[in-house]
């Protein structure tokens, strides 16, 4: 197989999904919906998920206890399926607000054991924190990781087109937290960092290879970006396929917030594979021409 | 001969590490899984973040208000809680174990009250007006003691001399939140309101009895601006889920590898086992926190702790398929895929690196477990592995079929 001759349906694959994301990022933005789905860590806001335990209905019993003691009429109140479950997330609310409520709805079902399976609270200040050093931590895992490739390749193109299927990777999995309206949450942070590290790992070993077979086998850029990606192919579908049989146990078998961090990292997982075989070295491959042709013009 | 000792002596260590892995050591089951420390995602629980109102206090005020914290989860008897300074005006309180989390967040909500109260309970002297309190070394007339030496303001000082002259002789009770924290007795009518409370004092309980008292009067409020609080079920199901999601997703693996791998993948299976068994251990031993991303991080750290090993076994093949004999082929793969795994992996740690620096909470854990995972996946891969397949081709396994060659 010619990769780099494809190299172009391969890109125009990658952009046209990249496109999608932002395409439904402006749709989302244009609702009203939010850009993205921001949990309550990043955006501020209280949440509860409290077991009822009896059949109800939420506009008669549990939304008017909301509006009443939370204060907050724009409640987003989802029922968990197959449970007498609720989880009732609101704008940030303080902690006697919430005892009150919580007595009120064990009252108004005549419940005294504890109903709270979970109670989290965000004020929208460490909410902007937690979302800025979020960033800061994948810009600067990128940059770190960046600048060693540089040193140990000894070439700024290699490390360059690392990176640059690394921020494919990177919106590639955002296209799936738009696409799923999948909550962005610590979690998030996790999964993409994971994958960052998966994908470069996946695209060095390639690129391993390219460095060992320009020395021995010589020719063309084309020729040696061939060999080297059917050499490594191989050894690149097997790791996927033992680390998605691990992600895809998790999504099976994992309780909803485990679900929540499967998913996207199955995901991660087929496109760091995707964009070491079919994003790095053709990126690099374009890198060097590139260069080739400004240093023969000047 | 030598060699079968070997792959039976690294086959003995690993058994080993898999029984310390499963059943510790000793009566507390150190080295155990059962030893590791699990997070308020999964074991439920509490986790709440104050913050002081105002300007930045100094640190021995925010001393003082870990002090008061700690006071009163003692009191309640949430003896496993961690109370922690986060910044320089961040308190972080985490509460393991609880079943009801409100419950936790109110008790330890409401504000601190210190009292001073005669032998009849009434109330002579509070908190706020106490100016400061310091644990240091006093001259009692029998050589230096520790003791706690207290300062009040001017209402304070009117309000003291007035109570130590109607208690000379009887004890006055110092409470915190209605707990007794000491009841020195009055000698002598005090009147520029600096007093000194002595008892039976080391230096260092001196130096919190004068936190816990400060505390009684803190200058700043605290606000909580993050509270999670997980109920112990929901917490124990996600943990159990995502075992059996491990366990079955390792076996998968296992087969899969020999499948594929035939004899090389008996030899990977045999480092992966110590490599789970490895990440046991080391979690167990350094009391890191697990939490539910840290069993996804370790979860994707078996899936690529196998990929050091398939990247040597596709260089054996090629090596055995250039005409090298068995033995110098498991040598120069070796060293041909060496360079490959070690820039992928450095550059993963760089990120588990910047995370555990940057990150807080669960996203630390995190951080370490994929940190843990990856040094110990190399170790693993690099050696184990190595030792083994030179021993099982020094032991006459010497078909070529056996590593992924042609027939």
């Amino acid at each position: 197989m010619n990769y780099i001759r494809s190299k172009k349906i391969f890109f125009a694959i990658s952009l046209i999904l990249i496109l999608i994301c932002f395409t439904m990022m402006g749709i989302n933005y244009v609702r009203g919906k939010g850009i993205l789905n921001y949990d309550i860590e990043f955006s501020g806001g209280s949440i509860l998920q409290l077991d009822i335990k009896k059949e109800f209905s939420v506009p008669d019993d549990i939304l008017p206890l909301v509006i009443e003691y939370l204060g907050d009429d724009s409640a987003v109140i989802q029922l968990v399926p197959n449970t007498h479950q609720v989880l009732i997330t609101t704008k940030t609310t303080n902690a006697k607000l919430r005892t009150e409520f919580v007595d009120q709805v064990k009252h108004k079902f005549d419940l005294t054991e504890n109903i709270i399976l979970l109670e989290d609270s965000y004020s929208p200040t460490i909410s902007k924190e937690i979302q800025a050093n979020a960033m800061y931590a994948i810009i600067l895992g990128s940059f770190l990781m960046l600048i060693y490739i540089w040193i140990r390749f000894n070439d700024f193109k290699f490390g360059a087109a690392a990176v640059i299927a690394l921020i494919h990777d990177v919106l590639i999995m955002l296209f799936v937290y738009v696409v799923f309206r999948i909550p962005i949450n610590n979690s998030f942070i996790a999964a993409i960092l994971t994958i960052i590290g998966y994908s470069i790992n996946d695209t060095i070993i390639v690129f391993d290879r390219i460095r060992e077979n320009k020395k021995v086998i010589g020719g063309s850029d084309e020729n040696i970006i061939n060999v080297s990606i059917s050499q490594t192919l191989t050894r690149s579908i097997n790791t996927s396929i033992t680390t998605l049989i691990m992600v895809s146990c998790l999504y099976i078998f994992g309780t909803a917030s485990v679900k929540e961090f499967a998913f996207p990292l199955v995901i991660g997982v087929l496109s760091g594979t995707y964009s070491s075989i079919f994003i790095a070295s053709p990126v690099w491959f374009e890198l060097r021409k590139f260069a080739r042709k400004r240093a023969t013009t000047t | 001969m030598k060699s079968v000792l070997k792959i039976l002596g690294v086959i003995f260590l690993i058994i080993l590490s898999v029984y310390v892995a499963y059943f510790g050591v000793g009566e507390k089951k150190v080295f155990a899984f059962s030893h590791i420390r699990l997070g308020l995602d999964l074991q439920g629980g509490v986790s709440i973040v104050y913050e002081a109102e105002g300007e930045t206090p100094d640190p021995s005020d925010m001393a003082a208000a870990v002090a008061m914290i700690q006071v009163r989860l003692d009191k309640e008897n949430y003896t496993e809680a961690e109370v922690a300074i986060e910044g320089d005006r961040r308190i972080r309180v985490n509460i393991p174990g609880v079943e009801d989390p409100q419950e936790a967040i109110n008790s330890i909500g409401a504000t601190a009250l210190l009292t001073f109260e005669d032998i009849e309970g009434n109330v002579v002297l509070e908190g706020k007006n106490i100016k400061s309190a310091v644990g240091q070394l006093v001259d009692m007339g029998m050589g230096n003691e520790p003791a706690v030496s207290i300062k009040l303001d001017d209402e304070g000082t009117e309000a003291f001399k007035v109570a130590t002259q109607a208690n000379i002789g009887n004890p006055i009770i110092i409470k915190l939140d209605g707990e007794i924290i000491s009841a020195p007795t009055v000698n002598d009518v005090i009147r520029n309101g600096e007093s000194i409370i002595s008892g039976s004092f080391t230096e260092e309980s001196a130096r919190q009895l004068a936190n816990r008292i400060e505390a009684g009067s803190l200058p700043f409020a605290l606000t909580p601006v993050s509270s999670s609080g997980v109920g112990a079920k929901l917490g124990m199901d996600a943990f159990n889920a995502s075992l059996k999601a491990g366990a079955i997703g390792f076996f998968v693996i296992l087969i899969f590898m020999i499948v594929v791998y035939r004899m090389s993948g008996v030899v990977a299976d045999i480092a992966l086992t110590l490599y789970v068994s490895l990440i046991i251990i080391v979690l167990s031993l350094i009391r890191s926190t697990l939490t539910l991303p840290g069993i996804a991080g370790i979860i994707l750290s078996i899936g690529m702790a196998v990929d050091a090993n398939v990247i040597i076994f596709t260089r054996i093949k090629e090596e055995i398929r250039a005409g090298k004999s068995i033995r110098s082929a498991v040598d120069s793969g070796f060293n041909k895929a060496l360079s490959g795994i070690i820039d992928g992996n450095v550059t993963t740690l760089i990120a588990s690196f910047v995370l555990y620096i940057l990150g807080s909470g669960i996203i630390k854990s995190f951080a370490t477990t994929l940190g843990i995972g990856i040094v110990l996946s190399m170790f693993t891969a690099l050696v184990v592995t190595r030792i083994l397949l030179r021993s099982f081709v020094a032991a006459g396994l010497q078909n070529p079929v056996l590593y992924g060659g042609a027939k």
